[in-house]
């Protein structure tokens, strides 16, 4: 079964059930995501992909949206280009987008300043470097889910991270707070392979960003055996 | 910390179990019974208890603000600091409480005796100002806080009509007062198909709890649906500042909610029910629990249907029916994302019908009076009695009965006008989520469909009053707050649009407002507006915009208001966005000048507040 609807005015054909963002991605027009990945649940959570969608009240989702027959979809209205410019104009006031050149490019794309919001709280934390696979620095967190949803029923069933907080204070957090080695953590690097922007980040690299050479890496390791 | 003794907790937690993760708010409300708050070793019992991860347990401790991992005072004092009692002092009240005791809001006694907290709306608006003392309500508190009234709250029950009132406003209605539920039995004489029909069309009963949406199709889309499971909830988890009516039909006819969930249940084919309720009602509980106990001794409840209680913790969002349900499921409040709707996947995705208390109280009246007589109140296309929350600089405030279709002037004369014979200056409609109204809108009638035309919603039926005195830049200052504060922080427009947008309500409060603020502030409503995921996001601007519209004067720095015409502002604002680029540069500038003189221009600023406005200056 196929269903034809406009998008951006162009009559486009597709397998039922298929979403907006894989209608688009199948004929090359672009909707920016964050948070979607195809290996994670989708809770269009980042709103970056929403979409106008002829009759409904509010934008859309293209993400979880399925298509449908005789639909009209505009993926860049004025409102959609104001919320996508908004919504990245607040990211770059909240977060260090230094390691994120995907969301630094939607920003020059969609003309979003970087210092639109000034005099702005932003969200700060140390690095918590308290393990030996991975660094912690949640000033880089998008809050996109992804970690906590692989550490769950996404993938791994380990339920070692949840959420801090509430809001703008949301941050990824363990029970009270406690370090990685001393939670259900079993260092299967999910949350580090699906994390977007650099809050999470494998030791090694974080290492060898401080200027650390391979061989003085590799000395820091002395505490583990050879195999015989 | 070993010294904890998990005894008493072993005890408490046994009645948990059976429920799993679903227990998991009511044994935290347990165990922080025990303790006075929730330890690590405490809440990694409950974890093992109920088989939840720890990480998950610790995410629903850190999203409830009644939920506390870190030690408090023996004893609670919560302030009202929302609008309503904003208006009656309560800032100055909080203030004196504190010095009072010697603490800071949010901070507790060094013997660790009490904690005193600011509280969101606390649901007791037409007694302002008022606290919760641990499980009492504190109301009509007098500004040197000696005198008040302690308890069970009042309830003040006036207007032109008594329909869902009829027992309201003299305690307590036992069921032997109630009489029997003759409109369930009614109901249990009628097909489900026809209970339904008289619920839908016939009646034009829409939902009461903010979002207007037709209870009928709830009820027959959740009937069509095949299930070995569905569910009734009653939404009591009234939260919308300003609004107190579910709190006054719990109160006082707690079985014209059971009778309507009863009539729901048997037209839907459902055996469970649940009546979530905000923690903040805490009086509540023991007359809803009694009136369980004698719907069952009656036998409307038992093995066909039966209804269970569930507390929330403090969190507004929990009022969003999604993620309502996630808290029963003992989850983090996050609302989920729709389609799929609650009829067909609701709690523990199952079909499920989910009303609001005063939409479930309409129930048993339509059923009893049939609909046709039902359809005699009120307008065409808003049919049936209303209740109105009316509070703020009114003589009369109070809960009000009346029929769709009075005026917003006939309504405030039933209130006896604006207090202290002043000129009325707006109305906060529907709520924070509302929109503001001038006295351009007196003759507006109140309906659905003449507000909307007005561009107000109804929401949840508030009517806050504010006289010619008042600063609005004070109500949206705390419109900003309260959003804030309870953004769920799941979806980015509401999580980081909600901060912004306070912080620049913050500066408007302030006069120490930034160049293209006023374009700024309209991007972030918008943006939340259309592209938030729940309706908390996209109503979260909703009044700040409607008085961008009505006074956009407020929102310029307050030093140039006197120049500056009021039809120019826009035209600036238009500018500003057109040269965006250019304004941010412009803006990074100014604000690092700004920050420099900031000292000096606060002080000035404040002078020309003072000088201008007889209201009271805003400090923190």
């Amino acid at each position: 079964m196929t269903i034809t609807f406009l998008m951006d005015g162009k009559e486009i054909t597709i397998e039922d059930g298929k979403t907006l963002l894989e209608a688009a991605r199948e004929n090359g027009i672009d909707i920016p995501t964050i948070c979607f990945h195809e290996a994670t649940a989708a809770n269009a959570l980042c709103r970056i992909c929403v979409v106008e969608i002829e009759g409904m009240r509010v934008l859309q989702p293209a993400c979880i949206v399925h298509a449908a027959t005789s639909m009209k979809v505009q993926t860049r209205s004025e409102k959609v280009i104001r919320a996508r410019r908004t919504i990245l104009e607040m990211l770059a006031s909240t977060i260090d987008l230094s390691e994120s050149p995907e969301i630094q490019n939607m920003m020059y794309e969609y003309g979003a300043s970087s210092s639109r919001f000034p005099d702005s709280e932003r969200r700060e934390s140390e690095v918590k470097d308290d393990n030996p696979m991975y660094v912690r620095d949640y000033s880089k967190c998008l809050l996109c889910w992804r970690c906590v949803q692989v550490c769950a029923e996404d993938a791994q069933y380990t339920f070692a991270i949840n959420f801090d907080g509430r809001g703008f204070e949301t941050q990824i957090g363990t029970f009270f707070d406690r370090s990685i080695p001393e939670t259900s953590c079993v260092l299967c690097g999910q949350c580090v392979a699906v994390c977007p922007t650099g809050a999470l980040k494998p030791k090694r690299e974080f290492l060898l960003e401080q200027g650390l050479s391979p061989q003085e890496i590799s000395v820091l390791n002395t505490g583990r055996k050879k195999r015989k | 910390m070993s010294e904890i003794d998990l005894v008493p907790l072993h005890k408490e937690l046994a009645r948990f179990t059976p429920l799993g993760r679903s227990g998991l708010l009511p044994a935290l409300h347990a165990a922080q019974k025990i303790y006075g708050w929730l330890p690590q070793e405490v809440a990694a019992e409950v974890a093992r208890s109920l088989r939840v991860p720890l990480a998950d347990v610790h995410g629903v401790i850190e999203f409830y603000s009644l939920f506390y991992n870190e030690q408090v005072g023996r004893n609670f004092i919560r302030v009202c600091t929302d609008q309503a009692c904003a208006l009656k002092g309560a800032d100055n009240l909080l203030g004196r409480l504190c010095k009072h005791y010697d603490v800071e809001p949010g901070q507790t006694t060094e013997d660790l005796s009490l904690t005193i907290e600011r509280s969101p709306c606390l649901g007791l608006c037409e007694q302002a100002p008022v606290a919760l003392v641990d499980d009492d309500a504190q109301t009509n508190i007098a500004p040197d806080f000696k005198s008040y009234d302690l308890g069970i709250p009042r309830s003040l029950v006036y207007g032109s009509m008594r329909k869902l009132t009829v027992n309201c406003g003299n305690g307590t209605t036992t069921l032997a007062k109630y009489g029997e539920y003759s409109a369930y039995k009614k109901a249990l004489s009628m097909t489900p198909e026809a209970v339904i029909a008289e619920t839908d069309k016939a009646s034009g009963l829409v939902g009461r709890g903010g979002a207007a949406f037709p209870t009928g199709i709830k009820w027959g889309g959740a009937a069509k649906i095949q299930a070995d499971q569905k569910y009734v909830v009653c939404n009591a988890d009234e939260s919308e500042p300003g609004t107190f009516k579910d709190r006054v039909l719990l109160l006082d006819d707690p079985h014209r909610t059971i009778e309507g969930m009863c009539i729901a249940a048997y037209a839907i084919g459902a055996t469970k029910g649940y009546i979530y309720i905000r923690a903040e009602y805490p009086y509540i509980l023991p007359v809803l629990e009694n009136a369980l106990v004698e719907a069952r001794s009656a036998g409307y409840l038992g093995s066909h249907f039966d209804i269970e209680i569930r507390v929330g913790a403090g969190a507004y969002i929990c009022g969003e029916e999604t993620a309502l349900f996630e808290s029963i499921e003992g989850k983090r409040g996050f609302p989920r994302v729709k389609p799929p709707f609650p009829t067909t996947n609701g709690l523990f995705d199952k079909p499920t019908v989910i009303n609001n208390v005063e939409t479930l109280c309409n129930v048993p009246l339509i059923i009893s009076i049939g609909s046709a007589e039902y359809r005699k109140i009120g307008t065409e296309k808003s049919p049936g009695p209303k209740l109105f929350c009316v509070s703020g600089d009114v003589a009369k405030p109070g809960l009000y009965e009346v029929p769709f279709g009075v005026t917003l002037r006939e309504m405030l004369k039933m209130a006896g006008g604006v207090a202290g014979k002043k000129q009325l200056k707006a109305v906060l409609f529907g709520g924070a989520a509302g929109a503001f109204a001038t006295s351009a809108h007196l003759d507006v009638k109140l309906t659905f469909e003449d507000l909307r035309a007005a561009g107000l919603p109804l929401g949840s039926g508030v009517i806050m009053v504010f006289d010619e005195t008042r600063d609005l830049r004070d109500a949206l200052k705390r419109l900003g707050k309260f959003f804030a504060h309870e953004s769920c922080g799941k979806c980015y427009p509401c999580q980081m649009g909600t901060q912004r947008q306070m912080e620049i309500l913050d500066r408007v409060a302030n006069g120490n407002v930034l160049p293209g603020d006023f374009v700024r502030l309209e991007d972030v409503g918008w943006a939340m507006t259309d592209a938030s995921l729940c309706g908390l996001g996209q109503t979260a601007a909703s009044a700040v915009l409607s008085a961008m519209k009505l006074w956009p004067e407020l929102f310029v720095e307050e030093s140039k208001v006197e120049n500056k015409k009021v039809s120019r502002v826009s035209k600036v604002s238009k500018a500003a966005k057109k040269a965006v680029k250019k304004d941010v540069s412009k803006i990074s500038k100014v604000s690092k000048v700004s920050k420099a003189k900031s000292i000096k221009v606060k002080k000035v600023v404040k002078a020309i507040v003072k000088k201008n406005s007889k209201a009271p200056t805003n400090k923190k």
